[in-house]
């Protein structure tokens, strides 16, 4: 009797002790499982030519009750913002009286799979067309409405919806169309561009030092298969330029505008890094 | 922001005398009266200030909130339940506004 009392008690304070001296948490061993129903995998083995062996979800880098939050729907606080998203899809606006829901009907079966395919290469403009400017085209082309404003709450909401509509879906960029292997070269160049007063590249986070904690933070491979995400710092859903836009503040320098080229060459580059992995959209981090 | 929306999740069945989980999760900004904008100005307060849940008209569970709760607040509680009916939320904001929730459980 007395040994059981000991042992259990033993291995808790191993277990304090060893927690408490590794500045380094590697991700954990977890699986996600939406609802106790739907299995989302977030370890891939990584694609030809990526730095890293395996991809791994940011979800394995969050805490406990963080991690949580995203396996219950009803819980997950993205998912007010789908909810929000599904109203705007029905919403009529601008001259030609059409709602997203006029041409695109019931988005769970027409946006299935698409978020997916996003940033993807659009002939007419030119350029990589992210989910944000595939709305806004259709907005102005289509709806003979006004193109959102960057990170408006609506355009936010409909974003999420529609990528949510792909979750579990396989995150894949498609470089053989148009140009858009240049811009993944150039998205490259970017992602080990030190920039700022404290001249840190995203390779100097998300490649060198994940698993290590920059001050609180709990850095991961900085895979973007959650976007748009609902960070609790924020308590709001994040899109994934505007993350972007924060990590260069973070290293104190100018933020690119939201949609620029820099920025569209990044999202080529950075969603191509997190292939193997699914869309996990809405994805709670911290 | 949208008219807050709230979402509840309270089990369909029940056996009498079960104790039941319930949750309510409201999409509120939950403006604390602390930040200021980018002109320096104060961003008045606005947050829901009560929150209350009856079933068949019996007080199960409420609680006054205040300016710490963050956004989108989360309360999860339990309750026995002995017979049928339902259970009805309400939530109160600041300015007056009551939003409400109605949800039924058959209790055999």
């Amino acid at each position: 009797m007395k040994l059981k009392i000991v042992v259990p008690l033993a291995l808790g304070i191993l277990a304090t002790g060893l927690a408490a001296a590794g500045l380094r948490a590697d991700p954990v061993d977890d699986r996600l499982v939406i609802d106790g129903e739907r299995e989302i995998p977030t370890r891939a083995k990584a694609p030809e030519g990526h730095p890293f062996d395996e991809v791994v979800s940011g979800w394995l880098y969050r805490t406990e009750e963080t991690r949580a939050l995203q396996a219950d729907s009803f819980q997950n606080p993205g998912m007010l913002y789908v909810e929000r998203g599904a109203e705007v899809w029905n919403t009529v606006e601008g001259a030609a009286g059409k709602s997203c829901a006029s041409c695109h009907g019931d988005a769970a079966q027409s946006m299935k799979g698409v978020g997916a395919k996003y940033p993807k290469w659009n002939e007419a403009a030119g350029k990589p067309f992210n989910l944000e400017l595939q709305v806004d085209a259709c907005r102005k082309g289509n709806m003979q409405a006004e193109p959102y404003k960057f990170d408006s709450a609506d355009q936010k909401a409909v974003v999420t919806y529609i990528k949510h509509q792909s979750l579990g879906a396989p995150v894949g960029v498609d470089l053989a169309k148009g140009k858009m292997q240049s811009w993944w070269d150039r998205g490259k160049d970017l992602y080990y561009t030190r920039t700022g007063q404290l001249n840190l590249s995203c390779a100097s986070c998300h490649e060198q030092n994940n698993g290590k904690y920059i001050r609180a933070d709990h850095l991961s491979q900085g895979n973007v298969n959650g976007f748009p995400a609902y960070r609790l710092k924020d308590a709001n859903i994040v899109s994934l330029h505007g993350r972007l836009r924060g990590c260069v503040r973070d290293t104190r320098a100018e933020m690119p505008k939201g949609f620029s080229d820099e920025l569209m060459a990044l999202e080529v580059y950075v969603t191509w890094r997190s292939t193997g992995l699914v869309v996990e959209t809405p994805a709670v981090r911290h | 922001m949208a008219t807050p929306k709230p979402r509840v999740k309270v089990p369909a069945k029940a056996a009498k005398g079960e104790v039941v989980t319930i949750k309510t999760l409201i999409s509120h900004e939950m403006e604390s009266g602390q930040r200021k904008d980018k002109d320096g100005k104060t961003i008045p307060r606005q947050i829901i200030n009560k929150f209350t849940c009856t079933f068949n008209g019996q007080p199960v569970f409420w609680c006054d909130m205040a300016p710490a709760i963050s956004a989108n607040p989360y309360l999860e509680f339990t309750a026995k339940v002995m017979e049928s009916g339902t259970f009805t939320f309400t939530w109160l904001d600041d300015n007056g506004s009551v939003y409400t929730a109605e949800n039924k459980i058959a209790v055999e």
